[in-house]
């Protein structure tokens, strides 16, 4: 196994009275893809959100024990959660292209790092572009607005948005969720693409996309890290009884 | 159905029809008399000359330019406050906070005041207390801020619009769809940068919808203004904050009471009243139309 790029360690979550996630340690592995499957309201999106602090936002959240990202814990309180979140990207389940040229959204993370020089600016977006695979297909509507493209066009401009920031890791919370099969098996293979240079975390409903594209796949249920693992074990010989009856299918 | 819930069903249809009949039927007989009664005084000269001979004749242009500046000034007071405030209580207190909730509430009730309370406040806080203790410690006691102008007549009339604004961008903070906040706070922007590159942006046309509104219902309402700032006649355009304006509803209040002869001035007064309506009417459709395509786009 490589280095471990996220550690968490007894990470408990309540929403007001109610427990969303007990206890859960686990370690994500540098530069390969880790997928969290369960089913619906089983904690897996409320966990992935733990790791780049997005639950902040959210009223009444409560958290206790840690999560590490290279090796510091982010629940810190000398830690500047903008920082993180620099450094730990995140792609969503709807894509939310702002209301601006397709320019302007993948150049937001930048400008608002200070970056304002206009060659700069565009060196980054191509190559954020590039990178997602999408740059061919929008260089010569730089300026259009990204609302006018399609939705699995969309996605893979956030994914670039993402990149222009210049993360090291990589949330994704259902990202092809909302997509056609064609959107779908782009994002899949970009992120397959992807991780050479990234660490990846990604939440999916599809058991054979976590399959297809997950070095190691974590199974939750009800709050609960049920059995995690290399993805060919789980989805073979998995220890718990559990695992295996979700995967077949037999409930979820 | 039986005979008599037809019967029932027919006399509450016929009801409300009749109801609604009354309404139209009030607009139109209302504007019908406005129109007869002043067509053959409103023309392009009436818009853009001053009053003269006792107001007798001429036309009402320091009314209509004291009214632009009432608002214009009115908006540069309470459209950056009314926004302000609509960002800290959509983004920044929390729901149940005391704080929050007292704002709220005294939103709430300044929206119903009656405006001659704010005339009256309006006096008694800018004019007697801000203005006169402008004058004792910048003018030495020499009357100069303690008096009816368009600066306090304007601040009279940013605190009764507030409301307006403030309950106006609120709507429109609460449309920017949490994705898009959530977008930019993941690609490492703080709060404020958030606030000032998306939401702000976003909610565009709640503040011009706002302001729109606001400036409509400042250029209609008279009380406020009656002690604060308006004048019966002025020879000239007011040139300084400190000097006093003259206004459309203002006019029209003085031409029906206070003209010597009132009879005489009816043709005047139809034809004011004529601008001041189309004026108000416009201000208030383009409000509808942003506001409607807001809501288009939020669906």
């Amino acid at each position: 196994m490589k280095e471990v790029k996220i550690k968490t360690r007894d990470l408990t979550l309540f929403y007001g009275a109610k427990m969303a996630l007990n206890s859960i340690s686990l370690d994500i592995p540098e530069k390969e893809v880790t997928a969290f499957i369960g089913p619906s309201g089983c904690g897996k999106s409320t966990f992935l959100r733990t790791l780049n602090r997005m639950n902040d936002l959210i009223p009444n959240v409560r958290i206790t024990g840690e999560v590490l990202v290279d090796s510091l814990n982010i629940y810190d309180k000398q830690i500047d959660v903008v920082n993180l979140r620099k450094k730990v990207g995140m792609v969503f389940q709807k894509s939310n292209p702002f209301a601006k040229s397709i320019f302007e959204n993948v150049a937001y993370g930048p400008r608002i790092n200070g970056i304002n020089h206009k060659a700069r600016l565009e060196e980054i977006v191509e190559s954020s572009l590039k990178k997602a695979f999408i740059w061919e297909e929008v260089k010569d509507r730089l300026q259009d607005s990204a609302m006018g493209l399609s939705g699995g066009q969309q996605q893979r401009m956030c994914i670039a948005r993402t990149l222009a920031v210049e993360p090291e890791i990589i949330l994704m919370d259902e990202p092809a969720s909302a997509l056609d099969p064609i959107s779908t098996a782009k994002i899949e293979e970009l992120i397959f693409e992807l991780k050479k240079n990234y660490t990846i975390v990604i939440v999916t409903h599809n058991m054979q996309q976590a399959a297809r594209v997950s070095d190691h796949t974590a199974f939750f249920y009800i709050g609960e890290l049920v059995e995690f693992g290399k993805t060919k074990k789980i989805f073979t010989t998995p220890d718990k009884k559990h695992t295996e009856e979700y995967i077949t299918g037999r409930f979820g | 159905m039986s005979r008599r819930n037809s019967i029932t069903g027919g006399f509450f249809i016929g009801l409300t029809a009749f109801s609604a009949f009354l309404i139209i039927a009030a607009i139109i007989i209302l504007l019908t008399v406005i129109i007869i009664g002043g067509k053959g005084t409103f023309s392009w000269e009436f818009l853009t000359t001053f009053p003269y001979d006792g107001m007798m004749k001429g036309g009402i242009f320091p009314a209509i330019y004291g009214t632009a500046l009432l608002v214009l000034i009115m908006s540069v007071a309470a459209v950056p406050f009314g926004t302000i405030t609509a960002i800290y209580l959509t983004e920044y207190a929390h729901e149940k906070s005391k704080l929050a909730q007292t704002i709220r509430f005294a939103v709430r009730t300044l929206a119903t005041v009656p405006s001659i309370i704010f005339g009256l406040f309006g006096l008694g806080f800018f004019i007697k207390f801000v203005g006169g203790g402008m004058d004792t410690v910048f003018f030495g006691g020499q009357l100069k801020w303690a008096q009816p102008n368009i600066l306090w007549a304007s601040l009279t009339m940013a605190l009764l619009t507030l409301p307006v604004v403030i309950v106006s961008v609120e709507e429109a903070i609460r449309t920017v769809p949490r994705e898009l906040r959530e977008a930019s706070l993941a690609l490492g922007a703080t709060k404020w940068e958030t606030i000032r590159r998306i939401v702000i942006p976003g909610s565009r046309s709640g503040i011009m919808t706002g302001t729109i509104l606001a400036v409509s219902r400042g250029a209609g309402e008279v009380a406020p203004i009656l002690f604060t700032g308006a004048a019966y006649y002025l020879a000239t355009l007011p040139t300084s904050l400190s000097d006093q304006f003259m206004n459309l509803g203002y006019h029209i209040y003085i031409m029906a009471t206070q003209s010597s002869n009132v009879d005489q001035t009816l043709p005047i007064q139809f034809a004011t009243t004529m601008v001041l309506l189309l004026l108000t009417f416009t201000l208030n459709l383009t409000a509808v139309i942003i506001r409607a395509r807001l809501r288009r786009k939020v669906k």
